[in-house]
């Protein structure tokens, strides 16, 4: 009993962690190409799941919702792009996180006028709806198992995009040296905006996953993007490879917190300390994190090479 | 550009302050009512403003032969920024009743701005225990419930139904403690399993992990509060989980007339069945309910959430103190004397009011069920607590 | 201050002295006016501004003059009030003999002594990192205090505290919006001279030059680390105090004022005033809050139309209010 409990937390820590990696892809490749600190990423994933939401509704289908929302959302990204973030690339973090801290305002109350404030409920196929036995004894919703499989085909996606095409080839050196790729003859400016139109896609895709679980709701993007940064600067800025063990780490170590940490300090104390502070604690688990990983390896676990 | 930008911010420092004035009318009734008009929470604020603007068109807008001013006020679900609105309906406005307040914890930080003011405080939703309590005043009054009576309600609603194990789920804040607790209080059968989940702006929703534990932990059934969108996102969980026929649900302020066609929108049949306890509800029985729930139906195309039942009964409640002492608001003892009678028609029907300002009432156990017309709403099963008041009356020195 | 500003500068005043003079002379004079005017509500606007504008003025110390980019500022602000709430707390309900208390002076020594301390554990830590890791990880020291703070059920937690007893001094009563409105608008005019004064010190012109080019002080034998820090103490004694005030002055605080999106605000009137202008926050903090307020006044919806002069701000507007003020001089001195 104990072991299938454990074995189905560890999937929900899974899935967490896959939700936190498409998140944070998209700011590990706008920070790690373009050097720019987007605090609106978060508002992309509400985005993504409101138009999904709106689209299920109009059309029926979650499925053809969730094909056409993910474009829809790298549209949106794009226009948002060209408008504010373009005119910015040149400047310093400060500004980059001041002006995006506006964009969130604009951006969260615009959806707020659009969709009004009581948030879209998403309803999902049967066939989604239901659960699956993956082990004896280890039953899970369906759609958890599809967040996970849709998030690691994304990841592996990514991983090709980023390791075997030109896009990638000039996504990594623009990382390392982007002086090199301008003199290269690459119209950055495009390439610019097709690395932020990706990330908004995986934000809006993280986004419409989410929303049959919660739903999409003003607002829910400025609660996950901390953790997200969280998760970049945990894996070292600009790497890719540190953002998707950062992510899975954080989802774990939130999950199994949440789930055992009363349980381990009810040991070491009385039971009604340890209700009071398991909360508080699994809830400062992730930052307490931060601090010790950033105090002993300033640059994070995988500092991206040669910045 | 940049100079006249320059130069307009600069003047609008300045000058700001002398465009606003007080405006004083001695014939007008001044009622400020704060609740939440922005954020994720806007939707209870909404119904809220819906149901005073309701009662006020029922009232013809009048009281004591004055007219009425509403001033709404938007708290912003922050507890800093509605303390702010307040202050400003006390001084700026010099409003004679403030009502309102849907959270715990933004009533607490702004009773001693209204208190402290002389006016009238009316509470259409928060409950918490110190207000009931040690901090009851004179001059506040509620139309809702002290937050433990609900969950004392479904405790006696469980051992009804003889359930022996429970699992026990809230947000980590003050009303979701008092919710465990009044659970606690009456739940005579063993509690096996309680989590209490992150709240606030970064409240958790995904409730996956504490749903695998509930479910491993074999209870008989499981009492959740949410409040709010945490609502919604629960059930949907739990549905998707699959504890509809393993784990029955028994919820306080989770399921209402907000979150229902949410749910039957997005399919979620688990909802179906479960039961909550409330001290209201749209099918109660009684002329003024009908005519409320009738003519909100009506004008806004769907049932009133017990939200906006406590907001029109708190405008009926001040429309009976005015009436009582003819329109003269400095009359703030017979006001007081004649809030105390709870002689208007109440939505909830007969009740009265404790020492403490707090209602004495009825509670009654609800099963979630499709109308006639086919829309989710709840359906009244029967009383659980008679005539109840809450435990706090004692500590209230009034 | 004023004087010595002068005295150090051969060329005629500038127009931005000015400004500033007749900024601090408008904040001197127009909320009491305002107050005895029948209008007790702006003078709460301009408490909080005030308010505001010293813990900006105590950000603006390390992130204008220093160039670290703090993203958990609010977190002093909060220590500063939880230092006023929680002795006030035990003095009316007991417990905690050793800090219940109504005196100011224990309160205000409290604010200032656990910020201090706090600013100089996490500063320690904060400083081994550079950039946005720095702007990070001081959001994540924030986020813990706030999630401390709420776990302290006692003091209500996520609910916040009423605090019921203001902080009692000898002589004044703080009780007295006009007295508690002064009292802000001195520790103010307090604050400005001690940065000032820092700013024109050898430790200032340090700190100011590790910000433009930390690799070359370094190679002149300066250790930046141990004047970074001490400047992010200073900062955070500071901002304490305003949060001593804020406490002061609300009578009602919660975890909600050290949030990330408080620190974010600090940031940004410290930003539209002109980081590194002495003045500045106080600009900042003047725009902001009043525009909140008129903007609310307005449109239930204020955030968009604020969200959009934060963009146009920070797209058009460099340098911020005061950097304006600077061009427009510097326009003016041309022939």
């Amino acid at each position: 009993m104990e072991a299938s409990l454990l074995l189905i937390q560890l999937l929900n820590g899974l899935q967490l962690g896959i939700l936190l990696f498409l998140l944070s892809a998209g700011l590990t490749l706008t920070f790690g190409i373009m050097d720019f600190v987007n605090l609106a990423h978060g508002s992309l994933y509400m985005l993504g799941a409101f138009i999904c939401a709106s689209l299920t509704q109009l059309t029926g289908s979650f499925a053809l919702a969730a094909l056409l929302a993910v474009p829809l959302t790298a549209l949106c990204g794009l226009l948002i792009e060209m408008v504010v973030i373009r005119q910015l690339y040149s400047r310093n973090h400060l500004d980059h996180v001041l002006a995006t801290f506006g964009l969130i305002l604009c951006l969260d109350t615009i959806a707020e006028i659009v969709w009004s404030p009581a948030g879209i409920a998403i309803a999902l196929p049967d066939i989604l709806n239901g659960q699956l036995e993956v082990l004896p004894g280890v039953v899970v919703p369906v759609f958890r198992l599809l967040i996970i499989a849709v998030g690691l085909l994304a990841a592996a996606g990514l991983y090709l995009l980023v390791n075997h095409t030109k896009l990638g080839m000039l996504i990594r050196a623009g990382a390392s040296n982007r002086t090199m790729v301008g003199a290269l003859g690459v119209d950055i400016k495009t390439l610019f905006s097709g690395v932020f139109a990706i990330g908004a896609a995986l934000a809006g895709l993280a986004g419409l996953l989410v929303a049959p679980i919660a739903e999409a709701s003003i607002g829910m993007g400025n609660e996950i993007i901390i953790t997200a940064f969280v998760v970049i600067i945990i894996g070292g800025i600009g790497s890719m490879k540190g953002a998707f063990i950062a992510a899975l780490l954080i989802g774990l170590i939130d999950t199994l917190g949440r789930s055992y940490l009363d349980d381990i300090f009810k040991l070491i104390m009385s039971n009604e300390a340890a209700e009071t502070a398991a909360p508080a604690i699994s809830a400062m688990l992730i930052y307490l994190m931060m601090a010790v990983i950033l105090a002993i390896r300033p640059q994070g676990l995988f500092p991206a090479s040669s910045r | 550009m940049k100079k006249l930008l320059s130069n307009a911010l600069i003047s609008a420092a300045i000058l700001t302050p002398a465009i606003f004035s007080p405006v004083s009318a001695a014939d007008e009734v001044k009622i400020g009512f704060v609740t939440t008009l922005t954020t994720g929470g806007a939707s209870i604020g909404q119904d809220q403003e819906k149901a005073v603007n309701l009662a006020l068109k029922h009232i013809d807008n009048t009281m004591g032969g004055k007219q009425v001013n509403l001033i709404m006020a938007d708290d912003g679900f922050k507890p800093e920024v509605g303390k702010q609105a307040t202050d400003k309906l006390v001084k700026q406005d010099d409003v004679d009743f403030v009502a309102g307040y849907i959270w715990s914890h933004v009533l607490l930080a702004s009773r001693k701005s209204v208190l402290d003011a002389g006016k009238f405080l009316i509470t259409a939703n928060a409950g918490p225990s110190p207000v009931a309590g040690k901090l009851c005043h004179e001059n506040f009054f509620s139309t809702s419930w002290q937050n433990d009576q609900t969950p004392m309600a479904m405790g006696e609603t469980l051992n009804q139904k003889g359930v022996k194990s429970l699992y026990v789920m809230a947000p980590n804040y003050a009303a979701g403690k008092d919710m465990v607790a009044g659970v606690e209080r009456t739940f005579k059968g063993e509690i096996v399993g309680k989590d209490m989940t992150k709240w606030g702006k970064d409240a958790q929703l995904d409730f996956s992990a504490e749903l695998a534990k509930a479910k491993a932990s074999g209870a008989e059934g499981i009492f959740v509060f949410y409040p709010g969108k945490a609502g919604p996102a629960f059930i949907k969980q739990y549905q998707q989980a699959g504890l509809r026929d393993i784990l029955p649900l028994y919820t306080v302020f989770t399921v209402d007339s907000l979150s229902l066609p949410k749910l039957q929108a997005g399919g979620m049949e688990g909802v179906l069945g479960s039961v909550s306890t409330q001290h209201w509800g749209p099918d109660l029985d009684n002329a003024a309910n009908k005519k409320f729930v009738d003519d909100f139906r009506k004008d806004y195309g769907s049932y009133p959430s017990f939200y906006a039942a406590q907001a029109y009964d708190s405008i009926l409640l001040i429309k009976s103190a005015v009436d009582a002492v003819n329109g003269d608001l400095s009359d703030k003892d017979g006001m007081r004397a004649a809030m105390e009678k709870a002689s208007f028609a109440s939505v909830r029907g007969e009740f009265t009011y404790g020492n403490n300002h707090m209602p004495i009432q009825d509670f009654y156990s609800r099963t979630v069920v499709a109308d006639e017309d086919g829309n989710w709403t709840t359906h009244i099963d029967k009383v659980v607590l008679d005539d109840h008041q809450d435990v706090y009356a004692a500590d209230c020195k009034l | 201050m004023s004087e010595t500003k002068l005295k150090n500068n051969s060329k005629p005043r500038p127009l931005s002295f000015w400004i500033n003079a007749i900024l601090l002379l408008l904040l001197a004079v127009v909320p009491p006016i305002l107050f005895i005017t029948g209008q007790p509500f702006w003078l709460d606007v301009f408490t909080r501004l005030v308010i505001l504008a010293l813990a900006a003025t105590a950000l603006n110390l390390v992130l204008g003059y220093g160039g670290l980019v703090s993203f958990g500022h609010a977190a002093y602000l909060g220590l500063g009030a939880y230092a006023v709430g929680i002795p006030t707390y035990h003095a009316l309900y007991g417990g905690m003999d050793a800090i219940a208390s109504f005196n100011g002076f224990l309160h205000l020594g409290l604010a200032v002594l656990v910020s201090a301390l706090f600013a100089l554990l996490t500063g320690a830590i904060s400083l081994r990192t550079r950039g946005v890791n720095f702007i990070m990880i001081t959001m994540a020291f924030g986020q813990m205090i706030f999630y401390a703070i709420v776990a302290l059920e006692n003091y209500g937690g996520d609910d916040g505290l009423t605090i019921d007893v203001r902080s009692e001094f000898p002589l004044i009563s703080l009780d007295n919006p006009l007295t508690l409105y002064g009292l802000c608008y001195l520790s103010l005019l307090m604050a400005l001279f001690i940065v000032y004064k820092i700013t024109r010190s050898r430790f200032g012109l340090t700190l100011q030059g590790a910000r433009s080019n930390e690799e070359r002080m370094r190679s002149l034998g300066v250790n930046c680390y141990r004047y970074q820090l001490v400047a992010i103490v200073i900062s955070g004694a500071i901002c304490g105090y305003a949060g001593f005030l804020l406490g002061n002055f609300s009578t009602f605080i919660s975890p909600e004022m050290m949030d990330w999106t408080r620190s974010g605000e600090l940031m940004f009137m410290v930003i539209l005033g002109g980081a590194a202008f002495l003045c500045g926050p106080i600009f900042g903090a003047a725009a902001f809050i009043l525009l909140e307020e008129v903007l609310r006044d307005v449109t239930i919806h204020w955030h968009l139309p604020f969200g959009l002069l934060l963009i146009l701000s920070v797209l058009f507007f460099r340098g911020g209010l005061s950097g304006a003020l600077d061009r427009l001089r510097s326009q003016g001195d041309k022939p």
